[in-house]
């Protein structure tokens, strides 16, 4: 007889605090009467995002996320709701990615991104009662509020050129990476907000700064964890964005998307409201301090 | 060609007209950007390490490199001595070109030495080993977690984690390519 899997017996405790995990967050939304829903995971198509791919399954795709549908609860009534889920992005494994994810999303009507700070905030504290979270010999401190940095003080704080120098020099991205992400949220969590209007595919615009987003990105230990915006809600304004993501992806020779019709169509009866993603296999990572998102899923696709 | 999406660790490739291989490799994305592929580059000739980050969209070309089937001998001053199984030439690589991979190699291992021309620049060894555990803590009794580990070393002086259920003394195998531990030989 051959030994067990070893490999998958090392990660029990991880997975013991995964699934506590998975619990309390259950156990949070709930206590706020929010309602866990279920949507589709293959669906006709996903919101044309340029750097976002799907993965097709029998003429179909596997949501990259679960927000369409969501939203359209939100326009049909349903005030505060949220979702655990598998989402899938073709081609994407690193340390901190696998192409098979789970997430969890939530969304909040009459709200705005700043909402979703606050809930973050309680979110954290109740996973870390003691009010700090230690990771790879970080140690950082949960008391609200969180940091709040916009992206340009961000550049300005940590990298060699200024946001503007960076977009213009088309190395945004390369920047961001090497430069900014590593130092966010050594000490407490962090908040990058102001957004450029054009990095913000489905969020409203400050009605203050039309050329900023109502969005925010939360990072822990270096680590983005969340996405968050106030909903755009505009569906004219929606279409002419997703147009414009898909002449993006044209442009760089990727399948097209069709636009998801049903869910503009609905549109115009969401309410103001506010909706944020929450990459969940690393908030495990952090909550048991795992260096790569390897250790705390049973399995990973290289293992199948 | 190869694309970014064929990068990973291991892969070889000519970069200004010379061998490297990905010694470090890790693919990033910030929140709605686009795909990076960062990658540690190791000069094959040189062994200069460095980094480069590619985005998706770049082409490769593979290193012209190839493999002859050869058996390891013995150690020397020169290094780690090779005779190719067919023209019995022998080669010699260097510490530094075989790093861990090293501690895998036993007498009359069949092998396979990468070579650059005439110039043998790495190897790849049998996907697994047996090599001998010459120290390890002793079985603790009543420790019955099946997933706890502890250190062990081996003939070749190779360190790595371990079941604590195994003992100085037996054999057990090892993944060349991560350096972990697989399994316990029955003798």
């Amino acid at each position: 007889m051959s030994d067990p899997n070893w490999g998958l017996l090392k990660k029990k405790h991880r997975l013991n605090e995964r699934a506590r995990m998975m619990q309390t967050i259950r156990a949070f939304f709930v206590a706020q009467e929010f309602l866990e829903v279920d949507t589709p995971y293959r669906i006709p198509c996903n919101a044309p995002e340029a750097h976002i791919d799907p993965v097709t399954s029998s003429g179909q795709v596997l949501h990259t996320s679960p927000e369409l549908c969501m939203k359209r609860l939100l326009a049909a009534g349903y005030e505060r709701i949220f979702q655990l889920c598998h989402c899938w992005r073709a081609e994407e494994r690193g340390q901190r990615h696998l192409g098979e994810f789970t997430m969890l999303e939530w969304y909040r009507a009459e709200a705005d991104y700043t909402d979703l700070m606050e809930d973050c905030e309680g979110l954290l504290r109740a996973l870390c009662p003691q009010g700090t979270l230690s990771y790879q010999g970080m140690s950082i401190t949960l008391q609200d509020p969180f940091e709040r940095l916009t992206l340009s003080d961000a550049f300005d704080r940590y990298a060699p050129m200024s946001l503007t120098e960076a977009i213009d020099n088309t190395c945004f991205d390369e920047i961001y990476t090497q430069h900014i992400e590593p130092n966010l949220g050594k000490h407490q969590p962090t908040f990058i907000t102001h957004y450029p209007a054009d990095m913000a595919a489905l969020a409203r615009l400050c009605p203050e700064d039309p050329d900023h987003a109502e969005r925010f990105e939360l990072y822990i230990a270096g680590m983005e964890l969340a996405n968050a915006f106030s909903e755009l809600n505009d569906p004219a304004e929606q279409r002419q964005r997703f147009v414009a993501e898909q002449a993006l992806r044209e442009q760089m020779g990727k399948a097209p998307s069709p636009l998801p019709e049903p869910f503009l169509q609905e549109l115009e009866h969401l309410p103001p409201s506010a909706g944020i993603a929450l990459g969940i296999d690393r908030l495990a990572m952090l909550l048991t301090d795992s260096t790569t998102i390897d250790g705390v899923v049973a399995f990973t696709p290289e293992m199948l | 060609m190869y694309t970014c999406s064929d990068l990973k660790k291991g892969l070889k490739l000519m970069i200004d007209g010379e061998p490297h291989v990905i010694a470090g490799f890790d693919f990033t994305k910030p929140g709605k950007g686009q795909a990076l592929y960062k990658c540690k580059l190791r000069n094959m000739i040189t062994g200069a390490l460095f980094d480069r980050t590619y985005r998706s969209g770049e082409n490769f070309e593979p290193a012209p490199l190839e493999e002859r089937d050869m058996q390891y001998l013995y150690q020397d001053e020169t290094g780690y001595v090779f005779m190719d199984n067919k023209t019995y030439e022998q080669i010699s690589l260097r510490e530094e070109t075989l790093g861990d991979d090293r501690y895998f190699l036993v007498d009359n291992m069949e092998v396979k030495i990468l070579m650059f021309g005439e110039l043998g620049i790495g190897i790849t060894l049998p996907n697994f080993v047996t090599l001998r555990v010459t120290m390890a803590e002793p079985w603790v009794k009543g420790d019955t977690a099946a997933g706890n580990n502890k250190p062990a070393t081996v003939e070749t002086g190779y360190n790595l984690q371990v079941p604590s259920f195994v003992e100085e003394g037996i054999l057990i195998q090892i993944d060349t390519r991560t350096g972990e531990y697989v399994t316990r030989v029955k003798e």
